[in-house]
């Protein structure tokens, strides 16, 4: 009987302190949420506040020039006539460019490092190419100009021209004169740029594959190539768009280093060697001197139409996410 | 580590105590073309008198904005600003320094001040209808210079610019082809070439490039050792660019024919004329909100006037003729006054 009557008491005081602790985790629980979800919501308000600031400032340049802005080509601030469509060619052809190199240069080196590389050269490339993504852009530009382009100018473009002379569309392609900078270069500098950033995110991923399917797929004969094309990509195929995406969105965005490189001209050349312009570098050559209010809105709008541009992008990796794993789900 | 701290705070008190006597400091917005010699003048007047002065060269345009939205003393433009601009916000303009500007070229064998050019054959280069370098309009400026067949290479600012403006001016002022087609502005849509950003970048795409023509600051092309080349000027006299050559531009201008001595010095007559000289103006207001800062703005821009000559030389500006400075001070003490309407600024 004192047995049970002890008992009950120590129940009742457990079932007491029961009800604390579990109140205080609820409070706990409820305070981390609501830190959390005021973390998250101030990015969303941080995004619309830019949007709003962009779709504000770049009124003006709607208003006077519609629809036209996007496929106009001249950009003369002196009758105050803009337009968009030089910028935005460039700013996906230089993309366009930095992805056709860099992606397949990051993959061979991520697979290099994870699968073939010997232990201890793995630790100094590793170390070399984060390095790489640490540099600021500018060193990038000022490098590219004072370096690279000059080398590019007396070594390759000449080359190139001479090359592709005689094959009809390459011609054109590659026609001089050879200036050095230019919208390859911009573009080749810009490879240069994202590979860092897809060659980690892609070595991580490789990484994250089970050793088991790779020795099961070696184990039935699997040559490197069939592993790495059967097991390892298919594996990390959504790693792997995430990489190349956060490298496009820098591609697109990069500023400096750009501006130093592309040379800088309101025009759409044939040959990818002309010297163009990027949005991102038009806003940064010229919102500081861009005296009338048309030509300060245009330039937000600029801004305005690369967010979009990225908004697409984004959204069109995430179909593509989307597609992928539809497929792979049958 | 402690000392390291001790050593930081120290600093730290001495960098505050020093913000805060600053608090009396010029403040000015504008143009970066004159940067170097305003830096100059305040390091040498704040010796002299403890004021220093606090410039931020974020170009004309914002210059202009600054000083339109009252959050400087004094704007600094290489554009003067149209009379009635200039009456709708209550501005005094006037004239502080001046430069030259040089067509820079690179070509293998050709020596600074070897090569001629004229306006009309500039802006035929920069409008893409001359494109070799032994072109006969260039054969026939320099009989005996060993041209090249090469491509030529036009590089021009890729950013708005006092300098692009003075130097558009000067085309359009020669070649009507060119102020149909192209027009004069401080960022204008060039027919051919490459934009490089600021004179640094003209000069070194300039440098870089073999073939490549562009136009500098005479300071930048002698700096970065770059091959400009003489000019013809409205005279028809062949002139290279000199000190003596950009002072005689300035000298025969008629400063008073334009509000706020708004007078371009680009293609002025006289035999020793530069074509491609430039001025650069201060922005202030007539009724400042603030009369004190505005007198010791005047102080330090007469003391520049007075003693500045020689610095402004040693970094290849032209200083301003006494004539010309003698108009503007009584400009200021004609026009810029206090709210009582008193003078603030008084000629001694």
């Amino acid at each position: 009987m004192m047995d049970a009557a002890v008992a009950e008491n120590n129940f009742v005081h457990d079932e007491a302190k029961r009800a604390k602790t579990l109140r205080r985790f609820r409070i706990g629980d409820l305070t981390f949420k609501t830190i959390t979800q005021t973390a998250a919501i101030t990015v969303l308000v941080l995004l619309a506040g830019v949007i709003v600031a962009l779709v504000h400032g770049s009124l003006p340049a709607w208003r006077a020039y519609g629809f036209g802005f996007f496929t106009a080509e001249s950009w003369n601030p002196v009758t105050e006539k803009f337009g968009a469509l030089p910028a935005i060619y460039g700013t996906l052809l230089t993309s366009f460019i930095a992805m056709l190199i860099g992606v397949p240069v990051s993959l061979g080196i991520a697979i290099f490092l994870t699968e073939i590389c010997p232990e201890r050269l793995r630790r100094t490339i590793g170390i070399a190419i984060e390095l790489l993504a640490g540099i600021p852009s500018i060193i990038y530009g000022i490098w590219g100009l004072f370096i690279f382009a000059p080398w590019f100018q007396v070594h390759v473009q000449p080359l190139l021209i001479d090359t592709f002379a005689n094959i009809p569309v390459m011609n054109q392609l590659f026609a001089g004169p050879p200036y050095g900078i230019g919208l390859l270069t911009a573009g080749l500098i810009l490879a240069i740029m994202v590979l860092p950033f897809i060659t980690s995110i892609t070595r991580e991923v490789f990484d994250t594959v089970p050793p088991v399917l790779k020795e099961a797929a070696y184990g039935i004969g699997c040559t490197r190539w069939e592993v790495m094309k059967r097991v390892v990509i298919p594996y990390t195929r959504v790693g792997i768009i995430g990489g190349v995406m956060l490298g496009l969105g820098r591609a697109l965005g990069e500023t400096m280093a750009v501006t130093f490189v592309i040379g800088n001209a309101h025009r759409i050349a044939s040959s990818i060697m002309a010297p163009g312009t990027t949005i991102s570098a038009s806003i940064a050559n010229e919102f500081t001197e861009a005296v009338g209010d048309l030509y300060t809105s245009s330039l937000i709008a600029l801004g305005l139409i690369l967010f979009l541009i990225t908004f697409v992008v984004l959204a069109f990796a995430r179909l593509m996410l989307m597609r992928i794993e539809r497929k792979a789900g049958k | 580590m402690r000392f390291m701290s001790y050593a930081v705070a120290a600093g730290l008190a001495v960098a505050f105590t020093v913000t805060t006597a600053q608090a009396a400091d010029l403040s000015g917005a504008g143009a970066t073309f004159p940067y170097p010699i305003y830096a100059k003048w305040a390091d040498a007047y704040k010796k002299e008198t403890g004021i220093g002065l606090n410039y931020q060269s974020i170009g004309s345009g914002g210059g202009i904005k600054q000083i339109e939205n009252k959050t400087v003393t004094f704007g600094a433009s290489d554009k003067p600003l149209p009379g009635e601009e200039l009456d709708k916000y209550g501005l005094a303009q006037f004239p502080m320094v001046m430069g030259g500007i040089v067509p820079v070229v690179n070509l293998e064998g050709i020596k600074p001040g070897e090569l001629v050019l004229d306006g009309d054959t500039i802006a035929k280069i920069f409008m893409g209808e001359i494109t070799k370098w032994d072109d006969e309009t260039i054969k026939q400026l320099n009989p005996d210079a060993k041209l090249p067949s090469s491509a030529i290479a036009v590089v021009h600012r890729s950013d708005g610019s006092g300098t692009t403006f003075n130097f558009t001016y000067y085309l359009s002022d020669v070649s009507a082809d060119w102020k149909s087609n192209v027009g004069s502005n401080t960022a204008v849509e060039w027919p051919v070439g490459i934009g490089a950003k600021g004179n640094e970048g003209v000069a070194n795409n300039v440098a870089n490039t073999k073939g490549s023509v562009g136009y500098v600051e005479y300071a930048y092309a002698l700096q970065n050792k770059l091959t400009f080349t003489k000019m013809m000027n409205k005279a028809g006299k062949t002139v290279a660019p000199t000190s003596e050559s950009f002072q005689a531009a300035a000298a025969g201008a008629d400063w008073s024919s334009q509000p706020g001595f708004g007078v371009i010095l680009a293609n002025q007559p006289g035999d020793e004329s530069w074509p491609m000289t430039a001025g650069t103006w201060i922005l202030m207001y007539k009724q400042p909100s603030d009369p004190a800062a505005s007198s010791e703005a005047l102080k330090f821009f007469a003391w520049a006037y007075k003693n500045g000559d020689k610095m402004a030389e040693e970094l290849d500006y032209v200083p301003m003729p006494d004539s010309v400075v003698e108009q503007v001070q009584k400009m200021w003490s004609a026009d810029i006054k206090d709210t009582a309407g008193k003078p603030i600024f008084a000629m001694n």
